[in-house]
């Protein structure tokens, strides 16, 4: 499994990928904390970084897609799944070795953005004055979202050869599983009537529990849960093959 | 011991029997040719016993192992070359086969690479990548994938298509000297690469087993029988030619002309025949029958 774990995190490396999505990740937090007028911590009148926390699920939606959308397309392109798969790993092998190159990447790209906590935490009056415990749940919260989203993306990327329709998909359904539920939540038939268990369903509620600084274990198993869900689908629709 | 064993292994994609009640054993040591003319079900049986694919019904055995039951096991004993050879194009040649051997768990897997370039000859490429390579020289980074584990079985899904006439007698070659040691079963739709490398020949045409031979057999049953092709001014009634004789199997040619695949060689009775069937007879010509004719004689769609 973790052959398959460095083939995936060299392919990032020894491709452009993996540098363009961590270019693009710090270029874009950047420009929304240190440039962009409405977001600037300079301007704040104290000292945070919500700023990115707010806009991190945003960037996530497409650069996540877009890192997974290879995973299993190109494989079943190629025909080199083939050859993965009659090697004596299995299935959830094969996946789980993709899912955590997928999020190492991820953690790359959120690693440096530290300094902007480093920064931030420089720049409190008094030093030091900013809610830690929010950032670090933040945090947290950030690399369980983008553990689901990965799921996601590794399951659009399993149903098809064509990587574009893999991004798409991905793109779509992430959207829906963060934003979605709060939207649907709005329908005239959950008004009132269970609108806030259908907002429940959705990534953001909890990602916006978790990013106040409290690790709730309901947050932490819906996202367990969630990923997992998508992880077995995932393998579901890999071994359909074989029928 | 036999080192496979399949029974009655069927595997149908929709309405179509791809592969239909196919039953074989392979021995130790043996390289077996596994022929049949394009879409027969030579992949779908190698998917089968490789455990890319699951069997419909039937069973597969591979070293002592079931298919379906201990496919981890299988997948330890087996190499694998699949159709059109897929490769990680991005990968170096000896990155590539680390990886394999990572695969595998091998605890020597430094020294299995080495061997492996040494083997299949890719010293002067093991820097480079796999996708600025020759086919002939991704032929044999597939090939030594397949062996870097040293399995009992091998099975090689057309190795040599594609390749140029040097290259295909290399791996030939290659093959023949892997098949000392190893069961190998490969398949192809050239008779004469068969008959250069195998003892034994396995010809399924839609998805069923036409033939089990050894090759000296089947050579045999060819200098008997013969071919001869036949052509009529006019439409005829063919038949009235299968009821004759001697005659195994008709094939048309198209334009009023047939081919028929005979026990003997029965021109003479064919030119009678037409005479009194008064069927203008403007072509009759015998070939000796080699053994193309005879995969052409089991798998030819009759008419």
């Amino acid at each position: 499994m973790w052959s398959i774990y460095w083939k995936e995190i060299n392919a990032f490396f020894s491709s452009l990928i993996g540098y363009v999505v961590i270019g693009i990740f710090l270029l874009l937090m950047g420009l929304v904390l240190w440039v962009f007028p409405d977001t600037n911590l300079l301007n704040y009148p104290y000292a945070t970084l919500s700023p990115l926390f707010d806009t991190a699920p945003m960037i996530f939606l497409f650069l996540i897609p877009a890192i997974s959308m290879r995973a299993f397309a190109e494989e079943q392109q190629t025909g080199t799944l083939e050859l993965l798969a009659t090697k004596p790993v299995s299935e959830l092998q094969i996946i789980l070795a993709k899912f955590f190159a997928d999020w190492s990447l991820v953690v790359f790209a959120l690693l440096p953005s530290l300094l902007y906590y480093y920064t931030e935490y420089q720049l409190g009056d008094p030093k030091g004055n900013l809610d830690s415990g929010a950032i670090w749940g933040s945090y947290i919260g950030l690399l369980l979202l983008s553990a689901v989203f990965i799921a996601i993306g590794l399951f659009a990327s399993s149903l098809t050869k064509n990587q574009i329709i893999a991004f798409l998909l991905a793109v779509f359904l992430c959207f829906l599983m963060h934003w979605g539920f709060y939207f649907f939540s709005k329908l005239p038939i959950f008004v009132g009537r269970g609108d806030d268990l259908v907002q429940m369903l959705g990534v953001d509620y909890h990602y916006t529990s978790i990013s106040k600084g409290v690790i709730d274990s309901r947050d932490l198993l819906y996202y367990f849960s969630v990923t997992a869900l998508f992880l077995s689908l995932t393998r579901l629709s890999l071994e359909s093959r074989k029928w | 011991m036999s080192a496979v064993v399949v029974k009655e292994l069927t595997k149908i994609y929709g309405e179509q029997r791809a592969v239909d009640a196919l039953s074989f054993e392979l021995n130790r040591g043996e390289i077996v040719g596994f022929l049949g003319p394009n879409g027969a079900g030579k992949t779908t049986t190698m998917k089968m016993l490789t455990s890319f694919v699951l069997p419909s019904s039937g069973k597969a055995e591979v070293a002592g192992f079931d298919v379906v039951e201990e496919p981890m096991e299988v997948r330890r004993r087996i190499g694998y070359l699949p159709e059109h050879n897929p490769l990680y194009e991005e990968m170096y040649v000896r990155e590539y086969l680390q990886f394999v051997a990572g695969l595998h768990r091998l605890p020597n897997a430094r020294q299995r690479v080495d061997e492996m370039i040494d083997l299949t000859g890719l010293k002067l490429e093991q820097g480079k990548l796999i996708g600025a390579l020759s086919k002939g020289y991704r032929q044999r980074v597939g090939l030594a994938q397949a062996l870097i584990h040293d399995p009992e079985v091998l099975i090689l899904d057309e190795p040599t298509s594609g390749l140029d006439p040097n290259q295909v007698v290399e791996i030939r070659e290659l093959i023949g000297k892997l098949g000392e040691e190893k069961t190998v079963l490969f398949s192809s739709h050239i008779m004469q690469e068969v008959e250069l490398i195998c003892q034994r020949v396995l010809i399924i045409n839609r998805g069923k087993l036409v033939a089990d031979a050894l090759i000296s057999d089947l050579k045999m049953h060819m200098h008997e029988g013969s071919r001869i092709t036949l052509g009529f001014a006019r439409a005829i009634q063919p038949d009235e030619l299968k009821l004759m004789e001697g005659v195994n199997k008709i094939h048309a040619l198209g334009d009023n002309r047939y081919l028929l695949f005979c026990e003997s060689d029965l021109r003479e009775q064919l030119f009678f025949f037409a005479a009194q069937k008064k069927w203008p007879l403007v072509e009759l010509h015998r070939e000796v029958m080699e053994l193309e004719n005879v995969f052409q004689e089991l798998t030819l769609p009759t008419d």
